[in-house]
């Protein structure tokens, strides 16, 4: 099991790509983090999770004062 | 060479034109690209959140090219937490301006100034432009100076609340004893008070709520452009004094009708 974003996925075993494209994320416009360490985007596809993983996967988005 | 302006902002080695510094929260992305023209901003602060995957619209296609991102660390409630943001801001991929917001407080959303200080230091050493938020302390503003950061965003009243310069005091000290750019940020309502941090010596002003909550949007961002240079050009000029007492004519009085 794997937690993307809190949701527990069984993505054991894929790759970083493979699961931004299963769930729908737009590659270019995100930042990957793995157990808290930057996840390079040049990476993503050779880097598979294993079980426990936790990743971030983040945008920007409005805000201000 | 390009001719460099005579009055521009330099923040961390880049040179802006414009003074204002616009936010990007509270409002439809729709709205985004007029309010950056009409405001004439040259940077937008925009956050870092987790993506969401059934919304598919990107920020960065709404903000007019050339512009310069200001993300911010908003959410973080340790220097910790702040530097994690400001490395996925940077990897996200628009520039090495980080805009460090540390707030412990949930009620006022003050920000907690001694971990500001230590994400500031590890941000500079990471070589982050780093842009700390802070409660206005000259103690403070001197140690964020130290730890490297490129200009100091001292809060004029709590976040969202357009209240205005309550914090004008500590500001102008801040403005008159820390050698770097000091931006209001937060609690800046309107144009008027804009106009009037500028013409305290302020390097730029930052406002976002006071434009997401005005009736048009985009008209009171023109509103703060305005305001905004003229206050500027009133510091540049030096305000002239105000007598203590009584009055002083400013024209020659007239003799010869009592001769």
């Amino acid at each position: 099991m794997v937690r993307i974003n809190g949701e527990p996925r069984e993505a054991a075993g894929q790759s970083v790509a493979e699961i931004l494209v299963a769930a729908g994320y737009d590659r270019r416009a995100v930042a990957v983090e793995r157990n808290g360490a930057i996840l390079a985007k040049a990476d993503y596809d050779t880097t598979r999770l294993v079980d426990g993983d936790v990743v971030e996967v983040v945008c920007f988005m409005g805000g201000g004062c | 060479m390009a001719q460099k302006n005579e009055d521009s902002l330099v923040i961390g080695g880049h040179e802006f034109t414009s003074r204002f510094i616009l936010g990007s929260g509270k409002y439809s992305l729709e709205l985004i690209k007029a309010a950056v023209e009409d405001a004439g901003a040259q940077m937008v602060t925009v956050a870092v959140r987790r993506a969401n995957t059934k919304e598919h619209e990107n920020i960065l296609d709404y903000i007019p090219s050339g512009v310069t991102l200001l993300p911010n660390t908003s959410g973080a409630r340790t220097a910790d937490e702040a530097v994690r943001i400001a490395r996925l801001a940077r990897e996200l991929g628009c520039g090495d301006f980080v805009k460090i917001e540390i707030m412990r407080d949930t009620k006022y959303l003050l920000p907690d100034n001694a971990e500001t200080i230590k994400a500031t230091e590890q941000l500079a050493k990471e070589g982050f432009i780093v842009m700390p938020y802070m409660y206005p302390d000259l103690n403070v503003a001197r140690d964020l100076a130290s730890a490297g950061a490129a200009a100091v965003m001292p809060l004029a009243a709590p976040i969202g609340s357009n209240k205005g310069l309550v914090t004008k005091e500590f500001i102008q000290i801040l403005i008159d004893e820390i050698d770097l750019p000091i931006i209001v940020d937060a609690g800046i309502g309107s144009p008027a008070q804009a106009c009037e941090a500028m013409q305290m010596g302020a390097a730029a002003v930052m406002a976002n709520t006071a434009l997401a909550t005005a009736g048009n949007l985009p008209l009171m961002a023109s509103a703060f452009r305005d305001a905004i240079a003229a206050g500027r050009k009133a510091y540049r000029a030096g305000l002239g004094r105000v007598l203590r007492r009584g009055a002083e004519a400013s024209d020659p009085l007239t003799g010869f009708l009592h001769d």
